[in-house]
């Protein structure tokens, strides 16, 4: 399965002129400053969020329902308009300058929201002709076929699965070349099987220079696709950091110690260590922060004391905890 | 101006008028011969002339009228409200074109539909009537001015409901009684004085008369008075769709 945007010379050269241009000058593909949005009836959805999202890099929203990710997506891509703050895409204004803005924008919404009676080609073809572009069969089939419509093409919407419907609101973003896609739960409701494949066009958009946005429930998925992570909670955007250091700094791993004989108290000579006692006495639980490890002060002085005070291990193993726990201890922190 | 989004909008409008073919023309063509059979042939030979026409040849205008008001009001009423319905909207307000551009894409695929179904009304009535027109650019005027003018009422329905109950309510409720007590199937001056007065508040009677007056060169009104108000309708409408998109009204909270 291949997706290209490519296929055209000027598409070429366009791609890497905005490769070029990330390494000339950096400029952030989106920025949001200072935007708040505050619904008729009082509640406000977004709370001074300011972010900048960099070229080509896929970026993963999380958040609890009703934080305001799709608030924030639908300010950006101008379905929802902002009580105070700026949003620019790629320099542009996009209240100001929003033709330009929503040029460079896909959209693939959160509900399977589809013209039921039209085909797919046709639904596709209508998307890239709302955007402005000039009719491409050859761009249009290489979007299906990457997606595998390509055999449904001429299926009214109303005949597909959830999992297809959901590929052709994809396709539909894609009709129009985005160079930015956002992308609101798009494996929400749709198979293993389907989202590892949706994940491996995320990829080779990726590796052609478009930038990605997706928000997601699934911790999994941002874990799998993200560079960076954005925690937005009850409106406000908490944390934004790279996944790896993300995971670095808060992530907590556990040393789970199976015991040859079992204890009934954690000895005084391991009270200097974050243990507990499990399994009945038979393991010892160590959890300790990765950046600890990697300065070498908690495994090294834990092993040392076990070996003193005479206590003897048959296995060991180690968990390192997964960004889902990390986003749920982020959570509980600030409620 | 974006015209590549205007066409792709009208397109996918006249797509759909055109996947519903049988509705969209064979039953306006078959209620426009229901109404001669029962109002031309049946009642119309006990009626002796109307203003110096015969009274199957009277009632042409206002049928014509009847069909392209509903027709105009409907279909850009269903253009809007089914993406709104659907959820689809989210492409076309996030797509790079402006409010005016939308506008033209529903509205002139709606006005275009009922103009056609118009012509389509005018050319079967022919086969049971005989009349002549007068002033066929006036007539072509009106035509049009009326479509478009509908047209927008009915987009700003399709915005303004939120069910498919209210989105009827106007069509059936509103338009079709002014329309019948419009002056489609009598002259304003078969009524008794005071009702004569209270037609007059009934914006659809210029309409009508001014269609009439292009076959006829005679109307209830004068010429005059019906080209103001099928301009000023049309100022509203756009008065209030401009306010629609400015406000976000139902489309962006």
């Amino acid at each position: 399965m291949t997706l290209s945007f490519n296929h055209l010379p000027e598409a070429r050269a366009e791609t890497a002129a905005s490769q070029g241009q990330t390494t000339a000058t950096g400029s952030p593909m989106i920025r949001v400053a200072q935007l708040d949005k505050v619904f008729e009836g009082g509640f406000q959805a977004l709370k001074n969020v300011s972010l900048e999202i960099q070229r080509g890099e896929i970026f993963a929203l999380l958040g609890p329902n009703g934080a305001g990710k799709t608030t924030l997506i639908s300010v950006i891509c101008g379905l929802v308009r902002a009580s105070s703050g700026s949003v620019s895409v790629d320099g542009h204004d996009n209240v100001t300058d929003y033709r330009k803005a929503r040029a460079m924008i896909g959209l693939v919404p959160q509900e399977l929201t589809n013209e039921a009676f039209t085909t797919v080609w046709d639904t596709v073809s209508f998307s890239r002709g709302l955007f402005g572009k000039p009719r491409d069969p050859a761009h249009i089939e290489s979007v299906l076929r990457a997606l595998t419509l390509w055999e449904k093409r001429n299926n009214r919407l109303l005949e597909l699965s959830g999992g297809m419907k959901r590929r052709v609101l994809i396709a539909k973003a894609l009709a129009h070349e985005p160079k930015v896609l956002f992308l609101d739960e798009p494996t929400a409701g749709v198979d293993v099987e389907l989202r590892r494949e949706m994940w491996e066009v995320v990829r080779q958009l990726r590796d052609q220079g478009v930038t990605i946005i997706l928000t997601t429930h699934y911790i999994e998925e941002a874990e799998e696709m993200a560079d960076r992570i954005g925690v937005i909670l009850r409106g406000e955007l908490v944390l934004v950091e790279e996944k790896a250091a993300l995971m670095r700094q808060l992530g907590r791993k556990e040393l789970t110690l199976h015991l040859d004989q079992p204890l009934n108290d954690v000895p005084a000579a391991l009270a200097g260590h974050d243990l507990a006692l499990m399994e009945d006495g038979h393991a010892l639980v160590y959890t300790y922060d990765v950046t600890q490890q990697e300065e070498g002060t908690g495994i090294a002085g834990l092993l040392a004391d076990l070996e003193a005070t005479g206590i003897r291990v048959k296995d060991l193993h180690t968990r390192q905890s997964s960004l889902e726990e990390i986003f749920v201890s982020l959570v509980r922190e600030r409620a | 101006m974006n015209l590549q989004s205007v066409k792709t909008i009208y397109l996918a409008e006249m797509a759909r008028s055109l996947r519903t073919v049988l509705q969209s023309i064979v039953s306006p063509v078959v209620s426009t011969s229901l109404y001669f059979v029962v109002f031309g042939a049946a009642i119309g030979s006990r009626i002796s002339e109307v203003d110096g026409v015969s009274y199957g040849a009277f009632i042409v205008p206002g049928l014509i009228m009847l069909m392209l008001l509903t027709q105009s009001v409907s279909t850009a009423s269903f253009g809007i409200f089914f993406p709104r319905f659907s959820g689809s909207i989210y492409e076309i307000l996030s797509a790079p074109i402006s409010y005016l551009e939308i506008v033209l894409g529903f509205v002139g695929a709606a006005a275009t539909k009922s103009l056609i179904l118009g012509l389509i009304v005018l050319g079967t009535a022919r086969l049971f009537v005989p009349f002549t027109i007068q002033y066929p650019l006036v007539m072509l005027l009106f035509l049009v001015l009326t479509a478009l003018t509908f047209s927008l009422l009915g987009f700003i329905i399709g915005i303004w409901a939120d069910g498919f109950e209210k989105l009827q309510l106007v069509p059936l409720l509103v338009v079709t009684p002014l329309t019948f007590l419009g002056g489609t199937f009598y002259s304003i001056d078969m009524l008794p004085p005071f009702w004569q007065t209270v037609t007059l508040l009934n914006p659809v009677v210029y309409l009508v008369s001014g269609f009439r007056w292009s076959f006829y060169g005679s109307g209830d009104v004068s010429i005059w008075a019906s080209v103001f108000m099928i301009v000023a309708f049309l100022g509203v409408s756009l008065a209030v769709v401009n306010w629609i998109f400015k406000t976000g009204y139902r489309l962006k909270p």
